[in-house]
Parts: structure tokens; sequence; C-alpha cells
């Protein structure tokens, strides 16, 4: 049924990468009978194949390859190669993600608006607004079975869920519940329910987290209008002298390189591949790369602001049973300067296994300080802080000067340095957070630094003047009509929400608008 | 070919101190001919790369970085054996390991670093090479080589691969009772 095409066909639409972004639109397109080809870096593993295992999950399913770190962030001290924990296979990180699945807020799309000027940041307002976006929310929320959302139910809460909520009631927090999850509750879209497992990030075995790889390709395949290729690296995308794109030169999975032809392409290879594809696709008429007329390609570059607090108590907690991300409070998600910051954040539990928690509670950290910590793993809860971070021009996806992939390219570096805001808001959320805990009875607590990023975003931003941005309204290059980028490299700023919903329904309007654009011609 | 087995049945811990091997001052390792084993006879580890001492050591380094009186040697026995492995390929790492731990020995003074009868001598000393390159290789090693092994995670409470259990929506995933 999958629609095998022609190297040389130029009529279908390229889609680079298979995430949220990649995976959705290309659903979406078939379901209109647009012909789609999928070019996928990774390769094809089934949720049957998926392992409970930390270290061997992220083997399995992690972007392994090289790039390097530079800025100030603890990340590039502790884990110099690998800035972003994502993911290189079809269903891109939809596999690997938590499932929380939340609108930004309607005053969180115009930043500039409404936070005013602040300075070293680059900050814009989206050229769309939570109106635009509405109708689209509810339709991503409908195809991922969001809990807590046009009638869903929400989770049953685990034990790490009842402390936080516990600690939530103690300090007169609102806002707490299971959460908006993509993870079903009940039976949903031919799949099953949660079993509270507890390995989200590895990959749900049993299909209940919604992911790209077990719905929106199926689905699409299914419609005889998507063909998905695996192991399929794609190098650069080319174009005509009048600047339209005609294909794209990709590595097969036997390791030849070939040339797709095509339409239109659209580049969802999240915030550090797709600036970087952009980059090395830099050529005499382009000579600064693609759709890179403002220099803002790879800039601005956000991974919310992040940290985690854990904590030991008295007795058990055993936070490793159950869906990794249980339960939020989104009191503090308000924009309230009063508290030294602009923007908000969101506090949502979250879970290590003993391996991971070794890993990222303290790297570098050793002896008794840290051990003891690990001793009382089975009483540990915790909690991820979600903040929205400041765009910077400085924080940016270049070209490495020297080092090269396998094929020749540049890698990328990511360049990383908190924002005084950033700093001042994730003080703010450790506090809290550690003050929550303490209010049910923590004996200890650790404000533990952020991870490698798993929310990359803001490096082809979407802006109303060419000149402030790399994509328009809908995600269409603003130099060149037939170009997209359809991933989170396209939001304008970060917002204090987990991306996915809005990739999600960003994909499905920009779908929309692509078949419109095609149907008369346009493009 | 680095293993670790049950130490075969007749060697007595007489035997092993009459061999003359260098026991450690906590008494817990000895170390005879090219094996090292573990005083109550558990089990033992072969050494052909490195010297059995400097492997006796390295676990006994291994403990200081991350200290669980909880664990027995043999866990930080398994999570040090890549350095014998690695140093039996390469002889840049052999060197590294030999001479990080001859440094170790010769901070320590006489009788060595694990003469050293209270961790927080050994600790000191540590510190003082904590941003060596050797000190860093043996650290980041034990990261994954101690909390990676399955046989540990009960020992801390982490119950590990769930799946194959039907997960923990019928076994406790909401079983706090404090709160």
């Amino acid at each position: 049924m999958a629609a095998p095409y022609d190297l040389t066909d130029d009529s279908v639409v390229v889609i680079i990468g298979s995430g949220a972004g990649g995976g959705t639109l290309a659903n979406e397109l078939a379901q209109k009978g647009i012909d789609t080809v999928i070019l996928e870096a990774g390769a094809r593993h089934e949720y049957d194949s998926f392992v409970n295992d930390e270290w061997a999950s992220f083997s399995q399913l992690s972007w392994l390859d090289n790039r390097t770190t530079s800025g100030d962030w603890r990340v590039s001290r502790d884990f110099p190669n690998l800035p972003a924990w994502i993911v290189k296979a079809v269903g891109g990180t939809t596999t690997h993600w938590a499932g929380a699945s939340l609108r930004i807020q309607e005053h969180e799309f115009n930043a500039l608006t409404n936070y005013g000027a602040v300075e070293g940041a680059n900050l814009l307002d989206w050229p769309i607004g939570y109106d635009d976006l509405e109708p689209y929310y509810t339709k991503a929320e409908d195809k991922m079975g969001v809990t807590g959302t046009n009638g869903r139910e929400r989770l049953p809460g685990n034990n790490n869920f009842k402390v936080l909520e516990a600690g939530a009631k103690a300090l007169g927090y609102k806002t707490c519940h299971t959460g908006n999850m993509a993870i079903n509750s009940a039976d949903y879209d031919g799949r099953m329910s949660c079993q509270q497992t507890g390995f989200c990030f590895q990959g749900c075995k049993w299909g209940a987290k919604w992911s790209t790889l077990y719905t929106e390709i199926p689905k699409g395949e299914e419609t005889g209008k998507l063909e998905v290729r695996p192991n399929s690296q794609v190098l650069t995308i080319e174009h005509d002298d009048s600047g339209k794109v005609t294909g794209v030169v990709y590595v097969d999975k036997d390791g030849n390189q070939q040339r797709q032809a095509a339409r239109i392409v659209c580049v969802a290879g999240n915030s550090i591949e797709s600036p970087r594809l952009l980059l090395n696709s830099a050529s005499s008429k382009f000579p600064d790369g693609l759709a890179n007329g403002s220099g803002q390609v790879g800039r601005n570059y956000m991974r919310h602001l992040t940290g985690s607090v854990y904590a030991i108590f008295e007795e058990p907690v055993n936070m490793h049973r159950g869906t990794t991300m249980a339960g939020i409070i989104q009191d503090e998600a308000r924009h309230d300067p009063s508290r030294g910051f602009v923007g908000g954040y969101e506090l949502e539990t979250l879970s290590l296994g003993l391996p991971f928690m070794a890993a990222f509670l303290d790297p570098g950290a050793w002896g008794r300080t840290f051990t003891t910590a690990l001793d009382h793993y089975n009483h540990m809860a915790g909690m991820w802080i979600v903040g929205e971070d400041m765009p910077q021009e400085s924080n940016a996806i270049t070209l490495h000067a020297e080092l090269k992939d396998a094929h020749g390219l540049p890698i990328p570096d990511v360049r990383f340095t908190d924002h005084p805001n950033d700093v001042a808001m994730r003080n703010h959320a450790y506090q809290q957070g550690q003050e929550l805990y303490k209010a049910v009875g923590a004996t200890r607590t650790f404000p533990t630094p952020p991870y490698p990023s798993t929310h990359n975003l803001g490096t082809n931003r979407m802006s109303e003047r060419p000149e402030d941005g790399v994509v328009n309204k809908w995600g269409q290059a603003h130099e060149i009509d037939n170009l997209f980028v359809s991933d989170g490299s396209q939001f304008t700023t970060g917002a204090a929400e987990n991306p996915t919903l809005t990739i999600v329904a960003l994909a499905i309007r920009q779908a929309d608008y692509i078949a419109e654009q095609m149907g008369s011609g346009t493009i | 070919m680095t293993t670790v087995y049950k130490a075969p049945e007749g060697i007595s811990r007489r035997d092993l101190l009459k061999r003359g091997g260098a026991v450690g001052a906590v008494a817990l390792l000895a170390v005879s001919g090219s094996t090292i084993v573990s005083v109550d006879r558990v089990w033992g580890m072969e050494t052909t790369a490195l010297k059995p001492e400097t492997m006796a050591t390295l676990i006994q380094m291994a403990r200081d970085i991350y200290p669980h009186d909880q664990l027995a040697d043999k866990y930080y026995a398994v999570a040090v054996k890549e350095h014998e492995t690695k140093a039996g390929a390469d002889e840049t790492h052999k060197s590294l390991i030999e001479d990080g731990i001859a440094d170790l020995d010769g901070r320590a003074g006489e009788g060595g670093y694990r003469a050293l009868g209270w961790e927080d001598d050994r600790v000191a000393i540590l510190k003082e090479i904590e941003d060596t390159p050797f000190f860093q290789a043996i650290r980041g090693g034990l990261v994954v080589g101690i909390y990676n092994q399955p046989e540990v995670w009960p020992i801390f409470g982490y119950e590990g691969e769930s799946y194959s259990q039907g997960g923990y929506i019928n076994r406790g995933f909401d079983d706090i009772e404090w709160i």
C-alpha cells in the first residue's frame, strides 16, 4: 500500500523527518491525496521492539551523531557532545517524549508586546495568535487523544503525582492535576490504555502514548499516497536559477547518494538538524544558506530553561512506577514580573530510573554526598521545570569550522548561554520546588541542573517581517515559496509549555495551506 | 579474558595469605598470582593485562568514588573490569591505569593506597587527582559500570523492566500510603 515514488518524480512533496511535525504533516497531506515522501535519517523500530532499559533504549533510539557544544551552559561541560536528548528513528522524538500536550497561552504568542523589550533578548511577537491556532489545537488533541480535553478522562495519579499534589496543596497552588497527556486513559483510536509501565522515555511498548510511528505514519501509508524511506540522511536541498527548490540530495539505506526531485520541500529535522541542513545547502545564489537572507537561520536557539527538583522522604515513594510525567502544577505559568522575571514556568512530575538518575542527578559529582542520595532512590520524588527561556541571537546552531560528518559535511555546534531572565526564573522554580517537597516532609532536596535538551526550538523562527526571521506565519520560507519548515524550529518564542502539541497543530494547519496553494497552482 | 566467577573450592583464606597475596588493609581482597579473590571466596577475577594488585586497588578506588556500603566488592569489580579489557587491547590505556594507580600508591606513602585504613584519607588523595584524565576515566566509567548492573537495582529499590509484568497498573503505581 505504501506508494513507491520515482526519484525523478518532481510532483511529490518531500518531508525531511518523521516526528511530531514531519510525521503529522505527511499524514495530513496524504489524506488529502497529495503524493508525499518522507526521508527519515533513522531506522524504523516498531513499538514492540522498544526496550524497558534506559541505556539500551538510549542506544537504540537517540541521535548520537557527533555534535559539539559551546557557551557557558553546564551541558557543554558535562555532555560536550550531547547537546540534545532527541531521537533518530522513524517517529522522531515522539517515540521518546513524555506526552505532555499543553496549549501555548494567549499572552505568550505576543511575548514582545506583553513582556516589553528585554535587554539582550531577541523577543518578537508570533505572526499568529491563539485564535489562529485554536481550532487546530482541538484537532491535534483529538488526533492524539489528549487527556483532560474535549471530554476525555485524565489519567490516574501515580505515587510521584500524589507527592506533588500534596505539596501543591500545602503551598496553596490551585491548578494541579494529572495533566493533558497524549497517553490514552481509555482505549482510543485503535490503541490501548496506559498500563503505568514507567518507561515513557524509552518508547511505549503498548502504543498507549501517541507517536507518529504507529499513528500518523501507517495511516498515511494506508492511503497509498505516502512513502517513508528510513535510514535516509538528507545532505542538501537543491534549487534552480529562479531560487525555487527542486529536490534533495540524500544518502540512502545502502549508503548510496541519491537525488529525490520535489515540488515542495518541508524541513522537519528538529531545531539542530533543520538549520544545519539549510546552512549546509548554501549556494552561489544563497551564499549564507537557504532562506537565510535575514541571517536568522540557526539563531535564537531555545531549549526551555528546565531543571529538576528531586527530594528524599522518610517513607518510600517508588516514583519509577507509572507514567513518567504524571502530573502538573500550572500556577507559575502566568506572566507576573513581580517574581523578578518575565514569562512563566510549569512544574511537571518526572522520574528517572536508577541508571539515568546516577548520570543526571549531579553530573560529575562523586563521594558520599552523591551516593547517599542514590541510596534512597526508592524514597525519591521528582519534578521537572519547564519555563520560557529568552531567544538570544548568540545562542545558535552553527556549522563547525573543522569537524565533518561521515558524508563530509560540517557537523553542528550548539551554543547556549542562559539569559539573566532564565537564571532568575530557574532559581525561583528551584526554590518553589524545594519548598513544595519540604512542605510534605522531604528530608533532603536536590536542585538538579538541566539535562541535554529535549525541547529544541526557535532556530528557523516565524516572523511577520522577512528581516526578523526565516519563515512566515505558515512556516513557509520568506525567500523561497516552495520551502517550508515544519518542526519546532519555527517557534518565534518558546512559551512555557511542552512544545509537541503546538508542533502538531502547526503541521495540521500547514497541510491545509500547502494543499490550498497547490490546488490554486501558486506553488 | 577477564572473568568474574565463583572462586574454586579448596582455596582457603589461609592458602591465599600463605601464597603471599597482598591483602588490602581492609582485608577484603586477596591477590594470588594473576587472580584477585574476595576473602570470603564468593568471587574471583583473573587479570592478564593489568597487574592484579592494580585491579585490587581499582576496586577500592571505585568504592571510594561511589561508596555504597550495601554493595559487595563484586559489583565494583564488575564495574572496573572494562579497564582490564581495554588495557589488553590498548597500551595507552594500560599505561593510563598502571601509572595512575602507581601515582595513587605513591601519594599514599608506605603500603600504598589500599593500606590507608580510613576512607577520608583515601578520598583526600582522590581529591588531589580528581581533575586528571586517569581519575575521570575511572569515574566516568563507573557511572554506567555500577548503576547499569541489573543485579544492583533491587538493592536500591529500582525494579527495572516492567512491561513483561504488565506494568504497574495492578502492581502498586499508586500504593503510597503515608502522603
